[in-house]
């Protein structure tokens, strides 16, 4: 498969459907696991290593699967087309840039599961969906795990469950994440308190990119940090519990702002659409911000001629790697600029929203 | 004094200090309101403690493990991974570290995930393992009813062991 081929697609966790989509853009599951009789990646041998991707794409290729996984080698690609990837949360940017060695991923064309091979952990399997579907999610990536389990050996112990690199992932090796558009939390200063409270629970926030990453857009990742002591469905249970609450917390907030300032709504929306439209120079962040209040607009049914899609298109398409597949060739930072507003121009021309 | 905002009376005064740093705000009532400085009527801001007794309900209390000292010579046998280098880098280098630092890693996981013990997801191998373990244990308790004549209990069991073996 050539990655090029995947450009004009959405992927599956900006598809913008599924259940709660005014609020929960995406729902991921990442499940931890390590073949028994190799260390761990982080002490492993260039030999173990291409051992441990060689037996896992041989299971690969013979295992029944709903969809056909394609392998892919990191090391052999390209800078941009791991950036790519990146962007398209096919990969992590550890295995894209940090980690060394044969490692890789393969994944199914809707780009709704991915298995990298050689990240932290030997395996770190995904499953991907549009909306808040933790229970669809989970029962797709159990049929994963037992399937690729019934041809490689994981490591388990009795006590500990499933071994991880970091004690921080044993047991289960699971982590359920559920991203959220908060921007009317966020206008009325109530985003910092729910934030405090999830902490207080053992629940992380994060930004777009995960760990360590700014919270750009509005979006944010909630994700449990215990994976061990409970069941897959205790873990599950409790974030969606907390889920619900969020999401009745921001339709609150925006009804309020409906209420409460409507023409002033109306007014931003318009001025992002206008600045998003004509602006020559434009960075990822600030089509992001704006790329928000746009999605809030339609939500809120503040605009009725952009289709919620065209939003996560302009997204994902704006971001570096993919703004550079599009134009052909490498761009500079300035350049991205440029190019980033050029493309927003003429696809809200096309869309019949810019006056 | 003068609302920092607008030319009202200041009724609001507000002081705050961050890294030994004073600042002090005084507002009137309304552009107080406005910046959400004052609860707005009830039911639309948000209830933080009644959100944070929702969540912290079914968690049981954080229990602090005691300091333990650790052994300066702890290593693991098969893939030589130190004390110092684990807690330098918090990623262990092989399964046998599990064994290997047990007595460092109880306490961590503790603080971590308040428990020690995997409750979820079996692979095949180990489901048929704790099957049969659990069917051994059966077969145990019956005999030992089966002692004390407890021909009730013993029965009992017996139709239990022949259902677990049947479901294998």
């Amino acid at each position: 498969m050539n990655l090029d081929t995947l450009l004009p697609n959405l992927g599956e966790w900006l598809r913008g459907t599924g259940p709660e989509s005014d609020v929960v853009v995406s729902t991921r599951i990442r499940l931890a696991r390590n073949l028994a009789d190799y260390p761990f990646t982080g002490r492993a041998t260039p030999a173990q290593k291409t051992e441990i991707v060689s037996k896992v794409k041989d299971a690969i290729a013979r295992v029944e699967l709903p969809f056909k996984l394609d392998y892919h080698d990191v090391p052999s690609m390209s800078v941009l087309d791991r950036q790519f990837l990146v962007e398209r949360q096919l990969i992590s940017r550890e295995l894209a840039a940090v980690l060394e060695g044969p490692r890789g991923v393969a994944f199914d064309v809707k780009e709704s599961a991915s298995i990298m091979v050689n990240e932290e952990d030997h395996l770190r399997l995904q499953v991907l969906r549009s909306g808040f579907a933790l229970d669809d999610a989970w029962a797709d990536i159990d049929k994963l795990d037992d399937a690729l389990e019934s041809r490689l050996a994981y490591a388990f112990h009795a006590q500990f469950g499933y071994l991880t690199a970091c004690p921080t992932n044993v047991g289960t090796g699971l982590r359920g994440s559920v991203m959220l558009h908060l921007p009317a939390l966020g206008l009325t200063k109530q985003i910092d308190k729910v934030f405090r409270a999830l902490q207080k629970i053992n629940l992380a926030v994060r930004g777009l990119h995960g760990e360590g990453s700014r919270a750009f857009g509005d979006l944010y990742q909630i994700s449990n940090q215990v994976t061990l002591g409970k069941s897959e469905q205790k873990i599950l249970g409790e974030i969606k519990e907390v889920i619900l609450t969020i999401l009745q917390y921001e339709r609150q907030a925006r009804a309020v702002l409906m209420k409460e300032r409507k023409q002033a709504e109306q007014d931003r929306v318009a001025r992002a659409l206008g600045t998003l439209g004509s602006a020559t120079m434009i960075t990822a962040e600030e089509t992001m911000e704006l790329l928000s209040v746009v999605r809030l607009g339609i939500h809120l049914r503040l605009i009725e001629d952009v289709p919620a899609t065209a939003v996560n298109q302009l997204f994902i398409q704006t971001q570096a790697a993919h703004l550079q597949k599009l134009v052909g060739h490498a761009l500079d930072g300035e350049e991205r600029n440029a190019a980033r507003a050029k493309y927003l121009k003429a696809r809200l021309r096309d869309l019949g929203s810019h006056r | 004094m003068k609302c920092m905002f607008c030319d009202s009376v200041a009724t609001v005064h507000l002081t705050d200090i961050v890294n030994k740093k004073k600042r002090e705000a005084h507002l009137c009532e309304k552009c107080a309101r406005d910046r959400d400085l004052l609860p707005e009527q009830a039911g639309q801001a948000i209830d933080l403690k009644a959100l944070v007794n929702l969540m912290m309900a079914p968690e049981p209390p954080v229990q602090i493990a005691p300091a333990t000292t650790v052994p300066v010579t702890l290593n693991c046998p098969r893939c030589g991974l130190t004390y110092a280098a684990f807690k330098g880098e918090g990623r262990f280098g092989c399964a046998h570290d599990y064994e290997a630092f047990r007595s460092i890693l109880e306490p961590l996981l503790e603080r971590v995930h308040r428990g020690t013990k995997h409750t979820g997801k079996l692979p095949a191998g180990a489901r048929v393992a704790a099957r049969s373990a659990r069917i051994a244990e059966l077969r145990t308790e019956m005999a030992a009813a089966i002692g004390t004549e407890d021909y009730e209990q013993a029965a009992r069991l017996r139709d239990l062991i022949r259902e677990m073996e049947a479901a294998q």
